[in-house]
């Protein structure tokens, strides 16, 4: 809510240096500014400040008798004595954890392999494909999934036989419909990195990297000491915004496998999701989703304390 | 004479060696690129062609192993899901059309003109201002859900494209700002202050100058809201569930029960994505820009 106050303060710089007593407010930026203030505010802070105060009541859709009755901590105790919570979440962390170390070394393989290659109508088709992938709706993808990891007739199957791997039941088997969920957030989200990473490399030096060729003729040395350094800003802001989608992923598992077999690929998003609408209790599931949101705060707090630079900065 | 003959033969059959030695060099790595290259955009468009191939496919032929790659092409999926008197997906493509449109339009009205204040003024508080539209782009969308939930059945706005268009705004809005802003920052001040001179007004100078030059952002900003808007699920699997149900929202349905009809659910998926995939295209280059809102360059 400070935000509010500040943005009545808004004053044109110059005038603020010179008459610091009287700072004349603009009206006018006041008024092109507040609409969108305001709309975020009541779209995106009320809801935020209601699931906070749903959190404390008893709130069951299914039940609505006593709903509203304030019942303290109650809802976070159940939510932390919960194992199916927390296996979610273990799940979830365990997914990000798997898909950040493949998409970054991969993303940078391909951007590496694209910034280096002489085949220039070649590269301009790559850099074009490359956001198909992350284009396409999610919902979709988790379909196209479900045909591709079929057991009798899906393509991954088909490929695996022919270097000699057995027909396996990628969504039948608790441990292999994760991992087709992993595959699949791979396909889709790996060429991100490389476009990030594609576009750090366009940063580097020409006469630099020319510079280290004259003294070490290792590639790698080349890629650690002088391309490496560059692409850091571009690792850490990939990072941090995966760490975020990977937390709201909901989509493409939902109707890649709902979460099944049992509840052997439910990330966090899907459990929230099932408590809320299927279990109907939304008190417990507002405290799952404050808990969530603490930890997007947390995150949000990080990436823009690593990378944004303020527009004062600027 | 001889001797110096002899030195000078040595010396362009090195040099001639070395020559053949770098061309033989540089075409080997050329080819490994080429190959790696090829590789890579198998890897990536094969997911994308089995799903149109797979809706052009009788539905026979989808299940033939090995797969077929040469078939003959048929338009009844499509037909069906199009045209069919039972076919919901001409509906749900309108509604994901009027939801993604109004949304991205109305993300435009709010955001550009705060974009162009947030690029000139500076004021105590912007710093927060700026973080927490930002920070918008990290919250998990199920944690809004629940309460919005609530609120629109309180407000009798459940199964309507409204409650989607104004919930979508929460992303929407800060993409536009931080895409716009870089854009309005870029205009020279100079401009401002002529703009002032000739008599405009803060709005004018914003609304007749600025926003005319600063289209290109505003382009890209409005495919990226559109694209992110027509892909979303939770919220309108959640607010819309019965009538108004976006694309997306069918092709999730389409899982339950046994018999999956793969042809129609592909052709559906295709008719989907294609929308999305072509906006995506064009704006190749800034898209990593836009989903990092801004961050890379």
């Amino acid at each position: 809510m400070a935000n509010m106050a500040d943005a009545v303060s808004l004053v044109e710089t110059r005038r603020t240096a010179r008459h610091r007593r009287f700072p004349r407010i603009n009206w006018l930026a006041l008024a092109m500014i507040m609409p969108s203030v305001i709309a975020l505010l009541l779209i995106g802070l009320y809801p935020l400040l209601f699931a906070v105060s749903l959190s404390f009541q008893r709130f069951l859709l299914n039940r609505p008798q006593n709903n509203g009755m304030f019942v303290g901590f109650e809802n976070y105790a159940k939510v932390l004595e919960d194992p199916l919570f927390w296996s979610s979440l273990g799940r979830t962390l365990t997914m990000l954890l798997i898909v950040l170390i493949i998409q970054i070394i991969a993303g940078i393989g391909i951007a590496l392999l694209v910034d280096s290659s002489r085949w220039r109508v070649l590269n301009w088709v790559v850099k074009t494909v490359l956001v198909i992938p992350i284009a396409m709706t999610p919902a979709v993808v988790g379909l196209l999934g479900v045909l591709i990891f079929n057991r009798d007739f899906g393509l991954m199957n088909y490929l695996l036989g022919l270097i000699g791997i057995e027909k396996i039941n990628w969504l039948g088997d608790p441990t292999m419909a994760m991992a087709a969920i992993i595959i699949t957030d791979i396909w889709q989200w790996t060429p991100f990195a490389a476009l990030i990473m594609l576009s750090s490399l366009a940063l580097v030096p020409h006469d630099m990297i020319e510079a280290a060729k004259l003294d070490t003729k290792s590639g790698w040395m080349i890629f650690r000491y002088v391309k490496l350094p560059y692409l850091m800003p571009g690792i850490t802001a990939f990072m941090i915004i995966r760490t975020a989608d990977v937390l709201k992923l909901f989509d493409m598992p939902f109707t890649l496998t709902r979460g099944g077999p049992g509840v052997s690929t439910e990330l966090i998003s899907l459990y929230v999701q099932r408590m809320g609408f299927r279990i109907f209790d939304m008190g417990v599931a507002s405290a799952q989703a404050v808990l969530l949101l603490i930890l997007c705060i947390v995150l949000a707090r990080a990436y823009i304390y690593f990378f944004y630079r303020a527009p004062e900065a600027e | 004479m001889a001797r110096a003959e002899e030195f000078q033969a040595n010396l362009l059959s090195s040099r001639a060696r070395a020559t053949t030695v770098r061309r033989r060099h540089i075409p080997a790595e050329a080819v490994l690129q080429l190959v790696l290259l090829i590789l890579l955009l198998i890897f990536i468009l094969t997911p994308f062609f089995w799903m149109v191939s797979t809706s052009l496919k009788e539905q026979n032929d989808t299940f033939a192993i090995p797969p077929k790659i040469i078939f003959t092409p048929t338009l009844d999926h499509y037909n069906f899901v199009l045209f069919s008197p039972s076919a919901i997906v001409p509906t749900g493509l309108q509604n994901s059309l009027i939801v993604a449109t109004s949304t991205t339009l109305l993300a435009l009205i709010l955001g550009t003109p705060a974009a162009y204040i947030l690029a000139r003024f500076e004021f105590r508080g912007k710093r927060d201002l700026w973080f927490w539209f930002i920070s918008n782009r990290f919250i998990s969308p199920i944690v809004v859900a629940l309460p919005f939930f609530l609120i629109a059945r309180d407000l009798r706005m459940l199964n309507t494209p409204q409650a989607l268009i104004l919930i979508y705004l929460t992303f929407n809005v800060p993409l536009v700002v931080w895409l716009c802003l870089d854009q309005f920052r870029a205009i020279p001040r100079d401009l401002d202050e002529q703009a002032k001179v000739d008599g405009c007004n803060l709005f004018q100078s914003f609304w007749r100058i600025n926003l005319p030059l600063a289209i290109p952002g505003v382009v890209v900003s409005a495919i990226l809201c559109f694209i992110f808007s027509w892909n979303e699920l939770l919220f309108a699997l959640i607010l819309n569930r019965s009538t108004g149900q976006t694309a997306p929202v069918q092709a999730a349905n389409f899982m339950t029960g046994f018999g999956v009809k793969w042809g129609e659910m592909m052709a559906t998926g295709t008719l989907i994505v294609l929308p999305v995939v072509i906006f995506a295209a064009i704006v190749s280059r800034h898209l990593a820009r836009g989903l990092t809102m801004g961050a890379i360059k």
